[in-house]
């Protein structure tokens, strides 16, 4: 089962990834596949494991004020700041649909 | 016209009132310089990781035990993926499968017809309270085309209090809202100051005819006080029930309350509907509480949060102080509820009741009628008052000695309030007011009135 074009385009919006050809697309599809061994287990009545750190403790800090006043180090990393901010542009700007962006999933 | 049924719910977000953020060392403060209270996994820097403030899970705990909730020994974190300059992870930690409160209550009263004397009590369910980050603040320059972003509100704790669709007006849901803040003012969990952002509240508003399914609901946001968010809900209401009686249909989009103008308006599109992607946050391990029984042996106590011994030490919620209140003193219901709405009138007026001979039910008046309306009309709060609950004390002692009359006492009080430092007594004396009570001199006097009017 093919994942399909409607799915890939929805994954490229949300993620921002970009498949860029067939070897990505395949490569997801592998993925896929993988992961998909899992159904071949008799998973009835068992709790899925989502971490394999769900036995450890967790650890609590105390409240206290340890860190931050590093304004300028942060700052060396912004392409662009006015004043202390990190400038950004006026809002998000959303992936153009998919008649209208370069993408190798038009084709598919 | 068959009538319509209004369907409320509320979505709150209250900032946790702790020194440091929800995952990370750097200060929680209101006003700072930008970019002056974030870490580098604030930034998101790669390389960090979240480490939990145990502070911020006892806030929440007992929030969740003060609305009554069952607290998940076993709660988890997740991860909630969108974009936003203001998210410089790319995702808000939250609690969506497991959070750490369910299926709690809030009990709250209302006026009917706006008369005091006919409270009614009412209740929402509170679904569930769970722990998630606050994100960055986005300063929007429209003129340049730019964001200004500061990351000082990113990652601090908030608490998430979700209120059941069991409210139908504006109303009930500010009466809500507003019995929430004292609770957690109360408990010190969130200054829940809404004007400081620390209490944020959506709605979700739909309305259905009697008997049929709900209707498709909208959620409005920006809502910046609770008289707002009263005004917001009734106009959407009405919006909706106009749309659907001219043949319209309502679109289930989040809607923004322009204050301004007194309507909600459709906000900036997003596109489609939203995809969060959750995940389980791979760097927590479950949060995991305990109570009396379950209490390990050989933890190390910093390490261990016991609900049962943060139950104990709970103070008293405003409904039980009101309670309280009411049977103390003798004072009405509807007086109690004025006296914890006013940020330090119940102190003030239990202060001058210890320093007074007259009886509470009589200091009730002074304190509501003539103490509050000087306040209210001087926009001061008890806290700035001209007029110390000694001075007011020594006044109504005055009253009550017969030294002076009602009439006499307002004119006193009207002086004190100038906060010249004078006595109530030098007042009365400056001004000689005080009730002749030397029968000798009454005679005196009426005789020269009498003798006044025989020469007319």
């Amino acid at each position: 089962e093919k994942v399909s074009v409607e799915v890939l385009d929805h994954l490229e919006h949300l993620a921002l990834v970009d498949f860029r050809d067939s070897e990505g697309v395949e490569r997801l599809q592998k993925a896929i596949q993988f992961a998909d061994q899992l159904h071949e287990v008799n998973t009835e009545g068992v709790e899925p494991m989502d971490s394999v750190v769900e036995d450890r403790c967790l650890y609590l800090r105390e409240d206290d004020v340890t860190e931050g006043n590093c304004t300028k180090e942060l700052l060396e990393n912004a392409r662009e700041k006015v004043e202390e901010y990190f400038v950004a542009p006026a809002g998000n700007i959303p992936l153009p649909k998919l008649g209208e962006r370069e993408t190798f999933l038009q084709g598919s | 016209l068959a009538p319509w049924v209004p369907v409320v719910g509320l979505e709150i977000h209250a900032q946790i009132s702790s020194n440091s953020k929800l995952f990370s060392g750097s200060q929680v403060q209101f006003a700072a310089p930008p970019n002056s209270l974030v870490s580098f996994f604030d930034a998101s820097l790669p390389g960090t990781l979240p480490v939990l403030n145990r502070r911020c899970v006892e806030a929440a705990v007992m929030t969740g035990l003060a609305l009554n909730c069952s607290i998940n020994k076993k709660s988890l974190f997740d991860r909630k993926h969108y974009f936003y300059a203001d998210l410089p992870t790319g995702y808000q930690i939250t609690q969506q499968r497991v959070p750490i409160a369910v299926n709690g209550s809030l009990s709250y009263s209302l006026c009917m017809d706006n008369k005091m004397s006919q409270m009614v009590t009412k209740t929402v369910r509170i679904k569930q309270i769970q722990l998630e980050q606050d994100s960055g603040k986005s300063l929007h320059d429209d003129a340049r085309r730019q964001t200004l972003v500061d990351l000082n509100r990113a990652g601090v704790g908030l608490m998430e209090v979700v209120m059941e669709p069991d409210m139908c007006c504006g109303e009930e849901a500010a009466a809500a809202v507003r019995e929430l803040q004292l609770i957690l003012q109360t408990l010190g969990s969130s200054q829940a100051v809404m004007a400081e952002g620390q209490l944020r509240v959506d709605a979700n508003v739909s309305v259905h005819h009697p008997g049929e399914p709900y209707g498709v609901r909208t959620e409005v946001k920006n809502i910046n006080s609770i008289r707002f968010l009263a005004k917001a809900i009734d106009y959407e209401i009405q919006r909706q029930i106009e749309e659907l009686e001219n043949g319209g249909t309502i679109l289930n989009e989040t809607r923004a309350f322009d204050s301004r103008l007194g309507c909600t308006v459709p906000m900036r599109d997003k596109e489609g509907k939203q995809d969060y992607r959750f995940m389980p946050e791979p760097n927590l391990p479950p949060l995991i509480l305990y109570d009396a029984k379950s209490l390990p042996a050989n933890m190390n106590h910093e390490q261990v949060i016991n609900i049962d011994w943060i139950r104990e030490r709970l103070p008293d919620l405003p409904s039980v102080k009101r309670e309280k209140l009411v049977e103390q003193y003798g004072i009405l219901p509807e007086h109690s509820f004025t006296l914890l709405n006013e940020d330090g009138l119940a102190d003030f007026f239990e202060n001058v009741v210890e320093q007074t001979q007259m009886k509470p039910k009589k200091v009730i008046g002074w304190i509501l009628k003539d103490l509050l309306s000087y306040l209210k009309q001087h926009s001061l709060s008890v806290k700035e008052s001209p007029v110390s609950s000694l001075l007011l004390a020594d006044l109504l002692n005055l009253l009550e000695k017969k030294v002076i009359s009602s009439t006499a006492a307002k004119q006193v009080l009207a002086e004190l309030w100038k906060g010249e430092g004078k006595t109530p007594l030098e007042i009365v004396k400056e001004q000689k007011l005080q009730l002749l009570q030397d029968q000798k001199e009454l005679e005196q006097i009426c005789q020269a009135v009498i003798d006044g009017q025989e020469n007319e």
